[in-house]
């Protein structure tokens, strides 16, 4: 494997997001002092509470009330703190999208808002807790940055990265534990894609977990030899055009997967570049318009046609 | 440096009724906004910039300033004609509200106007900054600075207020002084009949705050109300101000209707001939 990503995606050590996103924000925490942690009544379900034991005097808890959560946290990045903002995706941005608009994207205030939970990784609490539809919401929003780390370890540089950012910037973790696949020298830039993978038959571009579930494709793909290129945009706005027009100008076809529906997430961004840039074949693995249920996430991925088995047969339909 | 005690309060009162006048010619010049709320409010605002505030109009982002967040943000005529008449910008600016290009936007917008502290229009939302302005000063062991925030009594339905209001009782945000424009109208009526607010006081009370009640368009109260309120050390302030909407244009007093439109030309005129002769009781200047 490329990119410094692990050697093999055999046995791979799993962890969920917010344990890398905990980590991240107390090691961010000990290094900037005006960076402050807010939460909705979610300080131990969101990973939250690392910093909070070590900076409890830096942490605001504002019950669950997610409207006034962002508008606080558009307060405190008024008078120079850098807000981390909590909660799961579904209420944050869910509840309050309106808040952020207003209060932090007009009103230009660099806010950390941190949406865990997303995607179907919430499975067992069904379909009000699986958030798939965040990152249209989110991206369609003028000065925010959409970020979707696939692993703990990218959600701790993302946090770090994302709290010395100064613009208002959303990222998006699952909830459960989830292959770590990338490593302490894997890069990582807020606004890059990383080909994770390089071939030349087509390009699977990913986001979040999917990237995961995207490599694994790759492999099954391997067999039937059709040398897939994985692009895992961890940045989903502002989308990495470059990267992946550079890559699909090669491949000349593209499945786009994600844990969201297919309308306005990435694969709806990718859509929109390539219709106007360089339109080629194209498939969207994601949500098809519906919401989720309870279940295990492996039953949701295959009731949501997810899997990487999926992802492959997207990929032979357009190689034919 | 602050305005403090530089004017009498006959002065104010003139301050006042100069600024009712800027909101009729702006709102008569752009054809659109509202016209209730900003007369109702211009003898609160001209206590806030003429005599309450800490702040510097030369040096709008002065370190020390007092910050005032108006929730809502669709009286802003009378924030901005306030502000010019204070020496934020010219008032011939004012001229410009609602305009393409113009940093007088139908709804304030923080990025543009030097002094403005924050973009408002959907309402709801400025307590909960004040909230998170509170939080920081108090976390950076700041006590010489004061957050005031102007809200709407309709403004109030929004739910959003009174998780800001509890927030800011557990933290004892005693920086936070709200005042509520209580003008009994909304725009499709009287505050009682679209939903009811009463007993308005008791619920501030009952949800930790110092409360006072005032007649909003007596500036001597106003600025009487605010010195008690940044008395108070261990709870949030906040004074309800009873305003008569449409305050010095008889036509406009108390009808809701005039909550949501701007005057047209001879509505203006004669608008402006009330104001200037105080409702016909003095000779009229005309200019």
């Amino acid at each position: 494997m490329s990119m410094f990503l692990v050697d093999t995606l055999q046995d791979l050590v799993v962890e969920p997001m917010k344990k890398g996103y905990g980590r991240g924000l107390l090691e961010a925490g000990k290094n900037n002092l005006q960076i402050v942690a807010l939460s909705s009544d979610v300080v131990g379900s969101t990973g939250t509470d690392e910093f909070t034991k070590e900076f409890p005097e830096r942490f605001i808890e504002v019950g669950i009330a997610e409207q006034n959560l962002v508008a606080v946290a558009s307060g405190m990045a008024a008078m120079n703190k850098v807000p981390v903002a909590a909660a799961y995706a579904a209420f944050m941005p869910g509840r309050c999208w309106e808040q952020i608009r207003t209060t932090i994207c007009i009103n230009d205030r660099p806010v950390v808002l941190v949406g865990t939970h997303a995607g179907i990784s919430d499975a067992p609490d069904a379909a009000t807790h699986q958030m798939l539809e965040d990152i249209a919401i989110m991206r369609s929003l003028p000065n925010m940055v959409v970020v979707a780390p696939c692993d703990s370890e990218e959600a701790r540089k993302a946090i770090i990265d994302a709290t010395s950012l100064d613009k208002p910037i959303y990222i998006r973790i699952a909830r459960d534990d989830t292959p770590i696949i990338t490593t302490t020298k894997t890069p990582f830039i807020i606004g890059k894609a990383n080909v994770f993978k390089e071939g030349s038959d087509i390009t699977i571009i990913s986001t979040g977990r999917s990237t995961y579930h995207a490599l694994l494709a790759a492999s099954i793909l391997d067999k039937d030899n059709i040398n897939a290129e994985i692009v895992h945009c961890s940045t989903i706005k502002p989308l990495d055009e470059s990267t992946i027009l550079k890559s699909v100008k090669k491949t000349g076809k593209v499945v786009v997967t994600e844990e969201h529906q297919i309308t306005g997430g990435l694969g709806g961004a990718v859509a929109e570049l390539l219709g106007e840039e360089y339109p080629v074949p194209m498939r969207r693995v994601g949500v098809k318009d519906r919401f989720g249920e309870s279940g295990k996430p492996d039953d949701l991925l295959r009731a949501m046609g997810l899997t990487p088995t999926h992802i492959a047969m997207a990929a032979h339909q357009l190689i034919g | 440096m602050g305005n403090k005690r530089t004017y009498t309060i006959t002065q104010l009162n003139k301050i006042a009724q100069d600024i009712r006048q800027d909101i009729i010619r702006m709102l008569e010049h752009a054809g659109s906004g509202h016209s209730a709320g900003p007369l109702g409010m211009a003898d609160v605002f001209t206590a806030l910039y003429f005599d309450i505030l800490n702040h510097d109009p030369k040096n709008p982002d002065w370190a020390d300033r007092d910050i005032f967040l108006l929730s809502n943000g669709h009286i802003v005529p009378v924030l901005y004609a306030t502000m010019a008449h204070a020496g934020y910008f010219n008032t011939k600016e004012l001229m410009t509200l609602r305009q393409f290009g113009s940093r007088l936007q139908g709804h304030p917008e923080r990025k543009l106007l030097p002094g403005l502290e924050s973009t408002s229009g959907p309402l709801g939302s400025g307590l909960g900054q004040a909230c998170g302005i509170g939080l920081a000063m108090h976390m950076d062991n700041v006590t010489h600075r004061w957050i005031y925030v102007a809200t709407g009594d309709g403004e109030l339905n929004e739910g959003s207020n009174w998780e800001a209001i509890m927030l800011a009782a557990k933290y004892k945000l005693s920086n936070i002084i709200a005042i509520v424009d209580r003008n009994y109208i909304q725009i499709d009526g009287g505050t009682e009949d679209v939903m009811p607010l009463e007993d308005l006081s008791s619920k501030w009370e009952s949800f930790g705050w110092h409360v006072q009640e005032v007649d909003g368009n007596n500036i001597e109260s106003v600025i009487d109300a605010c010195s008690m309120a940044r008395a108070i050390t261990n709870q949030p302030s906040v004074i309800i101000a009873h305003t008569i909407p449409g305050k010095g244009v008889p036509f406009m007093e108390y009808d809701f209707r005039w909550h949501g439109i701007p005057p047209d030309k001879a509505q203006a005129k004669e608008a402006l001939h009330d104001l200037r002769t105080l409702k016909g009781k003095i000779e009229g200047e005309h200019q």
